[in-house]
């Protein structure tokens, strides 16, 4: 298990920035264990949702925005659903992903790149164009034998459009990210 | 009765590789007199990736669509997509919620946002307004002897204070409806469990792990096949049925449908508007087995 020194590494405003940004009370968590006993990727985190809490009420910034587990959770809510302290536990961790983002940390750069290659083509077309966002994607990670086995079976089928589905509002939609990118400066 | 009428969201996935899940919609609806007025020059609604990027871009996504309905003089949109439904009820429920948010999304918006219509799921129309008896009443060709487990994914009915809609632990209404329809729906513990979600692309392994779980215990319980209402689950448990099978050594062979092409299949709806050719794993054995297996008991 990966210890921490908690007062070498203490910030204090951390828990109150996320409690302000997320709206919910973390002091309430009791360390029950539901959250984490409940989430389906307590397999694949490197750090149990319940211990993200806990790591946040003593101030562990840094442990918390460099693990896997904020940008692996996939916002199923079944520990918003379970707590008994009815926190909100998905919001908090979309929160984190929000300051993991702003602060420039991103453990999961390929979680990252596919969220950024979806945002990128609503911005450019107003609505998400499939085969677009994918070549995105593997130009931005380089993985570009990412799911090739799924082209022969999805092709033929004619569920994939070659070319963007054109909307009036595409540059409504493009006004709203650059609103969005001028008042987060 | 009056007509049932409501603004429709599509939502981006039903334009490609969710399409069979839109025609089957569209078709069942027309079939059952509920009238989806589609909102004009909709956009995507942002999807996990917004709502995981920031809270006020994602409900101004959202909530451009959700002023575009109530334009309509429209007060309730439905979805079929849970990712939409999440968003645009999310957006709705924290702009009614805090003024201050409400201006904070206005502000990215070319229209601010007056009326907030009410956004629900096309299954919980079904469901609370027409009711499984009245998809039963039109059920010509009723499923009988097919043995389905209905998979709800994760976020249709949950968290419950915002979805305020059937159970979050044990979710009924889509039983009933296939019910309704002739089926035999067997329990499934994984009802509300996560296939992965939006993992396939980025992190495949850990996706091929909780898909793989839903199909080992759904082929463990003897069904024949798998319903869904949610392109992202359909997703992972058809198109990627293959890449779970080599990545666990599995022989799975389990059609996945959307619950409106089982009870369009039901109504007697033409093959063509289910859109049943779209689906990966051949569901013809599937239904061609129906009513054969019940004479042989």
């Amino acid at each position: 298990m990966q210890t921490v020194n908690l007062t070498d590494t203490i910030d204090r405003s951390f828990m109150e920035k996320v409690m302000e940004e997320s709206e919910q009370n973390l002091s309430l968590c009791y360390q029950c264990g539901n959250c984490t006993a409940s989430c389906p990727y307590t397999f694949g985190f490197d750090i149990p949702v319940s211990r993200v809490m806990r790591l946040m009420q003593t101030g562990q910034k840094k442990a918390v925005l460099t693990s896997s587990s904020i940008w692996l959770c996939a916002s199923c809510t079944s520990c918003t659903t379970r707590c008994p302290n009815n926190i909100d536990v998905a919001r908090v961790m979309d929160v984190l992903r929000h300051v993991a983002r702003r602060e420039g940390f991103v453990k999961e750069r390929r979680v990252k790149a596919f969220f950024d290659s979806f945002l990128d083509s609503v911005r450019k077309h107003g609505r998400v164009f499939e085969i677009g966002l994918m070549v995105d994607y593997v130009r931005k990670t380089g993985r570009f034998w990412t799911d090739m086995d799924l082209g022969p079976k999805m092709l033929p089928k004619g569920k994939m459009s070659l070319t963007p589905h054109r909307i009036k509002g595409k540059d409504a939609i493009a006004r709203i990210f650059k609103r969005f990118e001028e008042e987060n400066r | 009765m009056s007509k049932l009428s409501y603004a429709y969201y599509p939502g981006c996935s039903g334009q490609g590789t969710s399409m069979e899940y839109e025609m089957s919609t569209r078709a069942l609806c027309e079939a059952l007199d509920i009238d989806l007025k589609e909102i004009p020059d909709w956009s995507c609604c942002g999807s996990t990736p917004a709502h995981a990027c920031d809270h006020v871009l994602s409900a101004a996504l959202s909530g451009r669509n959700l002023g575009l309905a109530a334009d309509m003089g429209e007060d309730c949109v439905l979805t079929p997509c849970p990712s939409c439904l999440t968003n645009l009820k999310n957006a709705g429920q924290h702009m009614s919620g805090s003024e201050e948010f409400k201006e904070k999304v206005n502000k990215l918006l070319d229209e601010p946002i007056g009326e907030i219509p009410d956004v629900k799921s096309v299954l919980q129309i079904l469901f609370e307004d027409l009711g499984p008896k009245g998809v039963k009443e039109k059920v010509i060709k009723p499923l009988s002897g097919l043995k389905v487990v209905t998979y709800y994914g994760c976020i249709l009915t949950r968290p419950p204070k915002l979805m305020e809609f059937d159970s979050e632990e044990n979710p009924i209404s889509m039983d009933r409806l296939m019910e309704a329809a002739g089926a035999k729906v067997l329990p499934f513990p994984l009802k509300t469990e996560c296939c992965g979600a939006s993992h396939g692309v980025a992190r495949k392994d850990l996706v091929m792990k909780l898909s793989g779980k839903l199909l080992d215990m759904a082929e463990q319980l003897g069904a024949d096949a798998v319903v869904t209402a949610c392109p992202l689950c359909q997703m992972n448990l058809d198109l990627r049925q293959g890449q779970v099978n080599s990545a666990n050594k599995t022989s799975h062979k389990l059609p996945v449908f959307y619950y409106t092409q089982l009870l369009g299949w039901a109504l007697g709806l033409p093959q063509a508007q289910l859109g049943l050719d779209k689906l990966c794993v051949n569901p013809m054995p599937a239904l061609r087995g129906i009513g054969k297996k019940e004479d042989a008991a």
